[in-house]
């Protein structure tokens, strides 16, 4: 092996905390059974990747060199703790339970480890635990799963360090505590923790992409971290349909990044983006997934959200949109997933089909349902079908509400995301 | 294994209602299926809210301590190996399809006397 050049040390490092970190940290954090002790020993392994790879040349196998370094750490610190315990008599009165297995705090492995699972599974299911709040869990998973720093989560959930460091230290707290398991859930559990699961990543990367109120807001990190997130998961649950239905859905929606925004950084609608930039590529892999999706039967709600996208997204022009196509995918969604919020968007494709009347009854149903008081949406849609009706009074009176609905930014913006969230799981 | 508190919270805060019907038999009958499985560590039904008296600070009130329409019934102490085990024993709870809910809250520390006063 040659020295490692410092260029090609510093892309391996980065390389492998992308790919490696979680594997690394679970697997250390199997060994500790403490959470805060098995990221100590994962930044350590990093750290002395970084001297070893310069001197000795970057391994084959980078990741299996981090995961035995860190592992080899963790073991060292138990060593110690085994053996300032073992002197423990000595200084105090020994406790009842003392060199009982069952000590407060530990992480609880219920899987037999025969059982080949891959560590990032494990991982994810842990921080994605229904017992956490939504918050918790975006947050757990940027930090453990994706490796990402404090200092880097708050800033893209727009709070202070201080207040996001105390978020992830009270849910690794509750983790210990409550002794939420650091294992992926058994048949009869998988639904509910895999939805929960796509929640938060459809829920990071919403976060990232429905940022269109200025540049500072622009948090393509995260909608890279979910895209990530939702890869790795569909490679290691390649039978979940509902895996390949979210990443196709983000792929098709991330397609049109580059022509969302204006050179005004406002944003674009649908109708006036240039399609020409659109991400092919992007947008042929979400083809894939979702026709292999469909073809297996009944659907579920990402792949038919992603269905829906992709009729946009394959449609030559704006003008030459399969409406009707969208109002049918609606309806099974509707069935797969009975929300006010589908509702609503079903009636937009219904005022392309059928106008704006139709389409204003529709929405005047969707009016007395509480769940959509807050939704911005609702009354800048409204305010487009009295415009187009000639209602300009009332139109402009609905354009006034969905403005003040929308004024605020920054905590208020992700309270939003959180609303559409608790509105319906997944939107 | 670690010990969880399973709180059993009533629908209603009507003291008529609180113990209706056959709800009791299933408590009963649940109860006996957790001793049998040897995950209960005790339990407790409680009289209704009602009979409640509540200190805040040095101050002395009648009824619960907190004022919502839904009222604890009675707790069950469990023990289970992790927070799913636990889940898992909680939502059997016959509460949970009467209406009502619980709330899991893992255990601290417990102590019970014996009853000569030796002090542990």
């Amino acid at each position: 092996m040659n020295h490692g050049a410092p260029n090609e040390v510093e892309r391996a490092i980065i390389e492998a905390h992308r790919r490696d970190w979680a594997v690394v940290l679970a697997a250390a954090a199997f060994t500790t059974r403490d959470l805060d002790v098995a990221e100590e020993c994962v930044q350590d392994a990093y750290a002395a990747a970084v001297v070893a790879w310069a001197r000795d040349g970057v391994p084959n196998n980078p990741g299996a060199w981090l995961t035995t370094t860190a592992k080899r750490r963790a073991v060292d610190v138990i060593r110690r703790e085994v053996s300032f315990r073992s002197k423990m008599p000595l200084l105090v009165e020994p406790e009842e339970n003392a060199g009982d297995e069952d000590v407060r705090g530990e992480l609880i492995n219920t899987e037999s480890e025969d059982i080949v699972t891959d560590e990032r599974l494990r991982l994810i299911f842990m921080c994605c635990h229904p017992a956490l709040s939504r918050e918790a869990q975006m947050a757990l998973t940027l930090r453990l799963v994706c490796g990402m720093s404090t200092e880097d989560i708050a800033r893209l959930f727009l709070v202070s360090e201080t207040t996001m460091a105390a978020r992830i230290t009270r849910a690794k707290q509750k983790i210990a505590t409550a002794r939420i398991p650091l294992r992926v859930p058994v048949d009869v559990e998988m639904p509910e923790r895999l939805r929960a699961v796509l929640g938060v990543i459809y829920l990071l990367f919403t976060m990232g992409h429905t940022a269109t109120s200025g540049s500072s807001l622009m948090r393509p990190e995260l909608v890279d971290e979910a895209l990530h997130l939702a890869g790795v998961l569909q490679e290691l649950m390649p039978d979940e349909r509902e895996v390949r239905g979210l990443l196709a859905l983000m792929l098709v929606t991330d397609a049109r990044r580059a022509t969302r925004l204006g050179v005004d950084g406002s944003s674009l609608r649908l109708d006036e983006q240039d399609r020409s930039q659109w991400d092919t590529v992007a947008i042929a892999q979400a083809d894939e997934l979702v026709q292999a999706g469909l073809r297996a039967g009944r659907p579920g709600r990402y792949i038919l959200q992603a269905a829906i996208a992709l009729v946009h997204a394959k449609s030559p022009s704006f003008d030459e949109t399969d409406w009707t196509e969208i109002v049918c995918l609606y309806d099974v969604l509707l069935v797969a997933w009975p929300s006010p919020i589908v509702s609503l968007n079903r009636a937009v494709a219904v005022s392309m089909v059928e106008g704006p009347a139709v389409a204003l009854a529709l929405v005047e149903e969707l009016e007395a349902d509480p769940r959509l008081a807050d939704y911005h949406y609702l009354p800048a849609f409204k305010a487009d079908l009295l415009r187009k009706l000639g209602r300009v009074e009332e139109s402009l009176n609905e354009s006034k509400r969905a403005i003040g609905l929308t004024r605020n930014e920054a905590e208020r913006e992700f309270l939003g995301a959180q609303m559409r969230e608790d509105v319906a799981p997944e939107v | 294994m670690a010990e969880y508190a399973i709180l059993l919270y009533a629908p209603t805060d009507d003291p008529e209602e609180e113990y209706g019907g056959d709800a009791g038999a299933e408590h009963e009958q649940h109860s006996k299926d957790l001793q049998r499985d040897g995950v209960m560590i005790g339990a407790f039904a409680l009289e209704p809210h009602t009979m409640s008296t509540s200190i805040r600070g040095d101050v002395i009130t009648d009824g619960p301590f907190l004022e919502t329409k839904e009222v604890i019934l009675g707790l069950c102490i469990i023990e289970a190996p992790d927070l799913d085990a636990a889940l898992k024993i909680a939502g059997t709870n016959p509460i949970c399809h009467q209406g009502g809910g619980v709330e899991v809250r893992p255990v601290q520390d417990w102590v019970i006397p014996t009853r000569d006063g030796h002090v542990h």
